[in-house]
């Protein structure tokens, strides 16, 4: 199937709802990501959020409602497989493998697209070694493409907190996924930082992922995304161009608090 | 990674250290010979515990499932071999057909426990895991009625030694003009068994696999969501060391001629993992330097501690047996206030200790 003939919708969510006992974190929230766009996801502090990516990347299990990803229902509460389908994804609170090097992080991430088993670990015969050898040299150009090669065999907790940002990054890049979901990932950065992020997500959508963007940063989001939804205690209450979601009433009292434009 | 061109020739960089190794394995069961075969076989236990301990490493070093009932494996692969090599049920089939059969059965009863299990974590895993050895030894030691299958409490005896057509390892021959009693033979075929789990310790830390069982110790969840299915992996650390506990168990009913349930104690899963923990988990040289200590250590209480009591007394006040889980307990405490990391750790693992204390 060439790139024209695939569909442009990549993923639907429909009325995908999760409730933590009486808490409805979730509510009906559907929405739509094209294939090559670069789409935000706002809303206030405890909207909902990372329990929508939670449930998209299979690490909650939602209660009702589903995922078509790729014209492909996914399989709720399974992480491997939404990772297998094509989602990639970073933490907010980021979850590298922080005793393991920079490149080993990377090299994890290519555990899902190689097959190397036991017994070919074991004799290392030629296939093995060449996947191997397959496997270090992606990673490595994967640190490159985040630009944090020359912290290759430094451990990942070393790494400063804009470099383990972009080794994660790489890391979920090293799935060759579809669609890469961040979440937060310019929180804690600086400005100059936060430019840099900016620089990278443009890259990456212009290799042809799509990316789904969790931020805070209002800024970043409004310059970056094509397209934005925003929820609100559970609820998405719209989902427009920036211009538009910037100017939409609900959307000013909820998230940018009352009369403050 | 950093230190490829090591990993690359390993034989080449080191050839005087491999060499002097070879020469002291070598050398070991003769000097041994010199006070009596009873230490051969004593380094013939320490090397089938490094075995064991380096089977367990798979387990509790590389992916980190605390697995307290790991001698259940090592019972199956003994009784698998007794059972089939005996004038107990009449079988004598040779070594070659029950050894992979043993490693085979014990791993499926690895996965059979693994796959019910393996959602639990830590000191959950650990009690399950616990319980699971302690079934096995109980129905060894029951199932003699209403048929008799493992012969119960008193065991079984008379089991074949592991024998190459004429070739058999429980007499003394003359190979090359040197005279090998029968331990020493074992000891020659242990040390062969005990490179190939150091090698296949050493190829999985540093592929593919161990990759993902280090990233499932790390961080489960990322583990996950970087697209590792953890169940299996997880599984597969535990099949991978059920088998060789199967190897292990099946070696040692041959080279006793006798196994009984009363070998495979919680005792003994607690040793085991001793080894692991004391020598310093998931790293290869300290496990074999916590396998040879824990099973010197009874050894030279029980020469040493009663003479000297004997010497010094006129007779024996504390039983050396006593004594043993004594200094056994205050080594573990020692080990793990000053060393939480073991005695030879590798230096990752001390760095995630050093992290977790902060």
């Amino acid at each position: 199937m060439s790139s024209r003939d695939k569909p442009q919708i990549l993923l639907e969510a429909h009325a995908v709802a999760k409730h933590f006992g009486g808490v409805k974190a979730l509510h009906d929230v559907s929405l739509t990501i094209r294939r090559g766009e670069i789409y935000g996801l706002i809303g206030p502090n405890g909207a909902g959020k990372t329990t929508f990516f939670n449930c998209l990347t299979g690490l909650y299990k939602n209660e009702s409602g589903h995922f078509i990803f790729d014209g492909v229902k996914l399989a709720a509460d399974a992480p491997h497989k939404a990772a297998e389908a094509g989602i990639a994804r970073t933490f907010q609170n980021i979850r590298l493998f922080g005793n393991m090097t920079a490149i080993e992080n990377v090299m994890v991430g290519r555990h899902l697209r190689t097959h190397a088993n036991v017994v070919g670990a074991i004799i290392r015969n030629r296939a093995t070694m060449a996947e191997e050898a397959a496997i270090t040299r992606r990673a490595d150009e994967l640190l490159h493409y985040v630009g944090i090669q020359d912290r290759a065999h430094d451990y990942a907790k070393h790494l400063s907190y804009g470099d383990q940002r972009r080794l994660e990054i790489a890391r979920a890049l090293a799935t060759e996924p579809k669609l890469l979901a961040l979440d937060e990932p310019a929180a804690g950065m600086n400005g100059t930082e936060t430019e840099a992020l900016r620089t990278l997500v443009e890259g990456i959508c212009r290799d042809g992922v799509t990316v789904l963007l969790i931020e805070h940063d209002v800024k970043l989001v409004m310059g970056l995304c094509g397209r934005v939804a925003v929820l609100d205690y559970g609820e998405k209450i719209c989902e427009d161009v920036p211009s538009v979601v910037q100017k939409d009433a609900r959307v000013i009292e909820a998230y940018l608090g009352g009369s403050v434009a | 990674m950093n230190d490829q061109v090591k990993k690359a020739l390993p034989w080449q960089r080191h050839w005087l250290g491999v060499l002097l190794i070879a020469a002291v394995l070598v050398a070991v069961p003769f000097i041994a010979a010199l006070g009596g075969q009873a230490w051969v076989r004593i380094a013939n236990f320490a090397i089938l515990y490094i075995f064991l301990a380096l089977g367990l490493n798979i387990v509790v070093g590389y992916a980190g499932l605390l697995d307290l009932g790991y001698v259940a494996f090592y019972a199956v692969g003994a009784y698998v071999y007794a059972l089939l090599a005996s004038p107990h049920f009449g079988l004598h089939l040779p070594f070659w057909v029950i050894l992979p059969l043993g490693a085979a059965i014990a791993c499926m009863f690895g996965m059979l426990l693994g796959a019910p299990t393996l959602k639990l974590r830590g000191d959950y895993l650990a009690i399950v895991t616990l319980g699971f050895g302690e079934i096995i030894r109980i129905f060894l030691n029951n199932l003699n009625a209403p048929i008799n299958v493992t012969n119960g409490a008193q065991g079984i005896t008379l089991i074949d030694p592991i024998r190459i057509g004429d070739f058999s390892f429980a007499e003394t021959s003359v190979i090359f003009g040197v005279e090998l009693s029968g331990p020493q033979k074992y000891y020659f075929l242990l040390v062969a068994l005990a490179i190939l789990v150091i090698m296949v310790n050493v190829r999985l830390q540093d592929s593919r696999i161990g990759r993902a069982w280090q990233a499932i110790r790390e961080d489960e969840v990322a583990a996950k969501a970087c697209g590792i299915n953890t169940r299996n992996i997880k599984l597969l650390a535990f099949a991978m060391g059920a088998s060789f506990g199967g190897i292990a168990g099946g070696v040692f009913s041959a080279m006793q001629g006798f196994v009984s349930p009363e070998s495979f104690s919680l005792m003994e899963s607690i040793t085991i993992l001793a080894m692991v923990v004391l020598g310093g988990m998931g790293h290869i040289p300290g496990v074999i330097l916590g396998a040879i200590l824990l099973t010197a250590l009874p050894e030279v209480l029980r020469y040493g501690i009663e003479p000297l009591q004997d010497a010094i007394f006129g007779r024996s006040i504390v039983d050396p047996e006593s004594l043993r889980m004594l200094i056994f307990g205050l080594a573990m405490v020692l080990v793990m206030r000053f060393r939480p990391a073991g005695l030879w750790p590798s230096s990752q693992r001390r760095r995630e200790l050093a992290e977790s204390e902060k």
